[in-house]
């Protein structure tokens, strides 16, 4: 017997998972939630059927989405992660001492659930007692803070279904009310490479430029996400992502990780021809 | 009782489709293969049923089998002793009624801020109008009902007036006593006609104002497309136990196409089944999405998103709680602006803005989430765009006189000339003016000093001008002067 696990990438590109077993199916208020089990990338978690982690390749997203941050600015003390039920972002949080509060806002309360009873790799760090988690929806629950985070990391599923509301300007727009004057926004920031995935990468890099001073964008390499080549959006109202990378200070935290490291923090900016070309192509507008 | 869960015209649609029936009649792209390029953009299934009236489906301006059921079904679900299919949009609806109570000459009470197609169809009938002041909401700008002593008034000073028309409730959501009017009306020999174009939830609501028909009016004509989730362009006549059917049918068939599109017709059955089947859920949704949305902007501060809180007991008998009307004076910025900068930076289409309000119109096909982007988009513009609060345009009731009919008007020699010269002239054209939605005037009206005047100060004020042939409103179409 084969048991496939398939998502199409675009309407003529499949990328497929051979499965041992499906541990959890449900369908939530806002989404089908399945969690399987593969001999090659081991447990994965998906929502409508699309691809949102893999036990194998998660660290390299959960890793980039933080650390980046982390090693710029100076003294986090309070974030907000919104989105992130399956705890990857909160785990990599928790590592450091110095932050006092991890508010997580997740619309889906099913999604923390199956995770926490599954996928306890990645919900580990939701045990943490600094992490309070809010099930709400995101543009909601920001819209009523003024100045109140150092950090905002957007750990959003896709442009399309319950996280939709998360890409649009009036989201950047209070997100940037709600971090203080010299606060951070990391956002997942789709693919440059399929047209669907490249319009929408545009389309947010768009308004997160007309919402923030310093808008930068960075790459790492996932596996399991449509093309492999996946960005992240650096929002700052006052650090910048290089000038401002402070090497020595994130290295004396001792900190473990396998795929950030110091020289990639500075590479992973260092972006292709052809996705400076879509990026400089909605800045000047 | 007749069984709601019906839907008879579907029903002949679908029975058609699977009979496979060789198409030797129009529309000529039959079944959509003569047009591949129109049936892959719209559908092959839409396609499919736009036909022709035939034996099984009935014939829009005869009807005697499926059409004549569905609209027995609507009637009962409507609490009309009839219910006509429409397919010409609730003008149609609204010019029938007027149609089929007044001949040429016949007087028709009415308030000033009706829709634009009653005094259109005044222009085809030769009726005459008796307008009653709707009173103005000073701080919001917007036209309101119509006050019981004023139709009294109205009536007192025109017995001889054959209906009176009230547009209920009003874009805004704002209800007049219409149960009273109706008494009033019928009291006085006059029948009561209602552009309900926006109140078809009205019918399927717990807590929602009266409607039409049980307020006892004589017809009543429903936008299902509106609140009702039909396709654009279907709309209801209602009438009530007073009306005569076969009358009131030849009076549609004047102006009504002989080919009525199925799909239209198909919309109106499938709705009102949805409306009869699921309105009361339906609409307890969107009265709870409305509600929400309105304590969160009235959260954000500066915007008033009114409701209930505004009733007076006359010219605002009762508020449409469905309707999110916010007024934007105190955030500084017109309500245009908002509706623009919604649009533009915000991808939120609202229904419209006028110097002091937008309308953000809530149906069952929004989700929460949609209205969570409209609340924070509300808020970015107050952060990013809040100003000092601008000069207030306020609203000025000038009492028309009408001299002929807007029928006369229309269809006599006119000649264009300067605002300035057309002081004491007879204007032969409609001069509309946002807000608060009211004529300034309508064909047959005399141009007087105060009305130049207020034509001036409200283009200054940046309300928008609608109707005459000239655009810029430097020009106005009078009546030739017949020495």
């Amino acid at each position: 017997m084969e048991l496939w696990f398939t998502e199409k990438h675009t309407e003529n590109v499949k990328f497929s998972i051979q499965v041992d077993k499906q541990l959890y199916t449900g369908q939530s208020e806002f989404q089908r939630i399945d969690i399987f089990e593969s001999k090659e990338f081991g447990r994965f978690l998906t929502l409508d059927g699309y691809m949102m982690l893999t036990e194998k390749d998660e660290f390299i997203y959960h890793e980039m989405m933080v650390h980046v941050p982390m090693a710029v600015h100076p003294y986090v003390k309070n974030v907000l992660v919104i989105g992130g039920g399956d705890g990857g972002t909160v785990r990599e949080l928790v590592r450091y001492p110095e932050i006092a509060q991890i508010d997580l806002v997740e619309i889906d309360a099913e999604v923390v659930s199956a995770c926490r009873a599954f996928l306890p790799q990645t919900a580990c760090g939701l045990e943490d007692k600094r992490v309070q988690i809010y099930y709400d929806d995101g543009l909601r629950f920001v819209r009523k803070y003024v100045e109140e985070y150092d950090l905002i990391l957007v750990d959003s599923t896709d442009p399309f279904g319950p996280g939709e509301g998360l890409f649009t300007k009036e989201f950047y727009g209070n997100c940037y009310k709600a971090l203080k004057k010299d606060g951070i926004m990391v956002n997942q920031h789709e693919s440059p490479f399929y047209p669907a995935d490249a319009t929408a990468m545009q389309r947010a890099h768009k308004r997160i430029v007309d919402s923030f001073p310093i808008s930068k964008v960075y790459q790492a390499h996932i596996p399991t996400y449509p093309s492999g080549h996946w960005l992240f959006g650096f929002a700052s109202k006052k650090y910048h992502p290089i000038d401002d990378h402070n090497t020595t200070a994130w290295k004396q935290r001792g900190l473990v990780t396998r795929y950030y490291n110091e020289q990639l923090h500075d590479g992973a900016f260092a972006l292709p021809n052809y996705v400076e070309e879509l990026l400089e192509r909605v800045e000047s507008v | 009782m007749l069984d709601q869960s019906k839907a008879p015209i579907l029903e002949a649609l679908e029975e058609m489709k699977q009979n496979r029936l060789v198409p030797f009649d129009v529309p000529g792209h039959k079944h959509g293969k003569g047009n591949p390029d129109l049936t892959g953009f719209l559908g092959e299934k839409c396609l499919s049923v736009d036909v022709n009236s035939m034996k099984m489906l009935d014939n829009l301006c005869h009807p005697v089998s499926v059409i004549k059921e569905a609209e027995e079904l609507a009637a009962e679900a409507f609490g009309a002793a009839h219910a006509f299919f429409m397919v010409g949009g609730t003008t149609s609806a609204v010019q029938s009624m007027v149609l089929s109570v007044c001949g040429r000459g016949d007087k028709l009470i009415l308030p000033r801020n009706v829709h634009r197609s009653v005094i259109n169809v005044m222009i085809l009938c030769g009726a005459v109008p008796v307008y009653v002041n709707p009173d103005v909401e000073d701080r919001l700008g917007i036209a309101l009902g119509m006050r019981i002593s004023e139709v009294e008034r109205a009536i007192r000073e025109n017995p001889d007036a054959k209906a009176v028309f009230v547009n209920n409730p009003t874009y805004y959501g704002i209800c007049s006593n219409i149960k009273g009017i109706a008494k009033l009306a019928h009291t006085h020999g006059m029948k009561l006609l209602v552009d309900e174009a926006h109140g078809t939830h009205f019918y399927f609501g717990g807590e929602l104002p009266i409607t039409a028909m049980a307020a006892g009016a004589d017809m009543a004509a429903v936008s299902m497309h509106k609140s009702g989730g039909s396709l654009t362009q279907s709309s209801f006549l209602l009438t009530g136990s007073g009306v005569n059917q076969g009358y009131m049918r030849q009076i549609i068939n004047l102006t009504q196409t002989t080919s009525g599109s199925y799909l239209l017709l198909s919309s109106l059955d499938i709705s009102r089944r949805t409306l009869a089947l699921k309105g009361q859920e339906i609409f307890a949704k969107v009265k709870d999405m409305v509600e929400y949305a309105r304590g969160e902007i009235n959260q954000i501060g500066d915007y008033y998103a009114y409701s209930k809180e505004l009733v007076n007991g006359d010219s605002i008998y009762d508020f449409d709680i469905t309707k999110l009307s916010v007024n934007t004076l105190s955030v500084g910025l017109a309500g245009i602006e908002v509706y623009d900068l919604l649009r533009d930076e915000y991808d939120i289409q609202a229904e419209f803005g006028d110097i002091g309000n937008i309308l953000a119109y809530v149906s069952v096909g929004d989700r929460p989430r949609d209205i969570e982007r409209l609340v924070s988009a509300l808020a970015e513009i107050r952060r990013l765009y809040k100003k000092d609060r601008t000069g207030q345009l306020t609203v000025e009731y000038i009492n028309p006189k009408v001299i002929c009919s807007p029928q006369e008007a229309f269809y006599g020699e006119k000649q264009s000339l300067p605002l300035a010269a057309c002081k004491n002239r007879v204007c032969a054209e409609f001069v509309m003016c946002y807000p608060p939605g009211i004529p300034i005037l309508a064909p047959g009206e005399l141009i007087t000093q105060d009305i130049l005047n207020y034509i001036v100060y409200a283009k200054e004020k940046g309300c928008s001008m609608t109707g005459p042939e000239d655009m810029e409103i430097t020009h106005l179409n009078v009546m030739k002067v017949t020495s």
